[in-house]
């Protein structure tokens, strides 16, 4: 095992991890911060979305090392202080959740889009998800959610 | 295990002497947006990774004179959003763009869609293109090779990165009467691999009515990026105008050697399509050339 220390939402963490561990596992895994979740396991469908360093990565691709002295957020870092965040109110109030599998990458996507950009077009919206799969086909809802989330 | 060391160099010497110590029992990752899949399905077997993101000899954009140097770990999203790049190697700036998703962008590097070695990576075709230069360093010391000489098949580069590393790729910045674009053909618009792409630099006389120089690059039409040499040598010196380039594109489409591929598209398809693409990048390459 090998030592890890990452800022996790905004706090310092220290775990002992294997070598060969992936950030989706540890966090899951090992720090039970189950919101993020995986799906297909090799890059293609954005439901592992977390940020590193603020920059929106698929966590099932990415060793547990290269987070390591790095900041690192997960869905769970988007609420404060007991009140949603922006865009999760907004994805709530436009039905942009349907199974909620996709969620949490759509939302970690939207926010590091957010960040960069807080005033996108529809373009550059569809553009930022356009990592993350939505297999109840929720696009429209999604755009919309984000949209109006960049308004507020 | 899939691995069992996971290793951070100081230094370049540092990556290159951990590299020695396994004896190519270890590997070189950068983004590890390829690595870790192949590594996952075990299509790969590693003892020890050598992470060399972060090693400050491989990151930035600079202009050396006239010359751009790209750091091996610089991303596609980092190429995508670079003014320099954008404005004086237009092509390279729209090929990284079309890489993967924004996740993958932000993660993958150009170092790592060279040393992977597809005939068809959205970065190498326009490095071709702007006739690219490696550096690489091994235990012997650097050198620098023209990008085509690290290709050898699909997916296998002259780059060992169980004992060698890219460090940079330079190309010269295109000015004045220069211009390049990047053109791409696939079933979505993110996350699919391309049907066909192609990247075009032409180099325009001073009154910007005929073209001095034409380089032509396409993918996958070959085991390794490929230049349509015939098709440039057909362009050079000719007047700007509608039937010279319909000729050119034609002795292009005759040279591209396609594959079918039952997921992709056919061989017919994708030599039909070299005319397409490649008229689309040249006239756009031409209009920046003019501006």
């Amino acid at each position: 095992m090998v030592s890890l220390t990452m800022t996790l939402n905004g706090e310092e963490v220290t775990i002992e991890v294997r070598p060969d561990a992936l950030l989706v596992d540890v966090l899951r895994d090992q720090l039970e911060l189950t919101g993020t979740k995986e799906a297909c396991g090799e890059g293609e469908c954005g439901a592992c979305t977390v940020l590193l360093d603020g920059e929106p990565v698929t966590s099932c691709l990415v060793p547990a090392l290269k987070a390591q002295g790095r900041e690192v957020m997960t869905v769970e870092g988007l609420a404060s202080g007991g009140e949603l965040h922006p865009l999760q109110k907004a994805f709530i109030e436009h039905g942009a959740v349907q199974c909620g599998y996709c969620t949490p990458g759509m939302l970690m996507s939207a926010k590091a889009l957010l960040d960069r950009n807080p005033h996108p077009t529809e373009g550059e919206i569809r553009q930022a998800i356009s990592g993350n799969l939505c297999r109840c086909t929720g696009y429209v809802k999604i755009v919309e959610a984000i949209k109006a989330a960049s308004e507020d | 295990m899939k691995w069992e060391k996971y290793l951070f160099p100081a230094s370049i010497e540092e990556a290159l002497a951990m590299l020695e110590d396994h004896q190519g029992r270890a590997r070189v990752i950068a983004g590890g947006t390829d690595l870790v899949p192949e590594l996952k399905r075990r299509e790969r077997e590693v003892e020890c990774l050598v992470d060399i993101s972060r090693l400050e000899e491989l990151k930035g954009i600079q202009l050396e004179g006239d010359v751009i140097r790209v750091g091996a770990s610089v991303t596609h999203q980092q190429l995508a959003a670079s003014d320099l790049i954008r404005e004086r190697a237009t092509a390279l700036a729209e090929g990284a763009h079309a890489v993967g998703s924004p996740q993958i962008r932000y993660m993958g590097t150009v170092g790592g869609n060279i040393v992977n070695a597809q005939p068809a990576a959205d970065t190498a075709i326009p490095l071709m293109a702007l006739d690219a230069e490696a550096e690489i360093v091994s235990g012997e010391g650097s050198r620098s090779q023209p990008l085509k000489s690290l290709y050898v098949r699909p997916g296998e580069s002259t780059v060992d990165a169980s004992s060698e590393i890219l460090v940079a790729l330079r190309f010269r910045g295109l000015d004045g009467n220069e211009g390049s674009a990047f053109a791409r053909l696939a079933k979505r618009k993110a996350l699919a691999l391309p049907i066909l792409n192609a990247a075009v630099v032409a180099s325009l006389n001073g009154a910007g009515t005929a073209f001095e120089e034409v380089r032509l690059a396409l993918g996958p039409v070959a085991l390794i990026p490929f230049r349509a040499r015939k098709a440039e040598e057909a362009l050079r010196g000719k007047a700007i105008e509608t039937e010279a380039i319909a000729s050119a594109l034609e002795i292009a489409s005759e040279e591209a050697q396609p594959r079918s591929n039952p997921l992709r598209a056919t061989r017919e398809y994708r030599q039909e399509m070299v005319r397409v693409l490649l008229r689309r990048a040249l006239q756009r390459a031409v209009e920046s050339a003019q501006s």
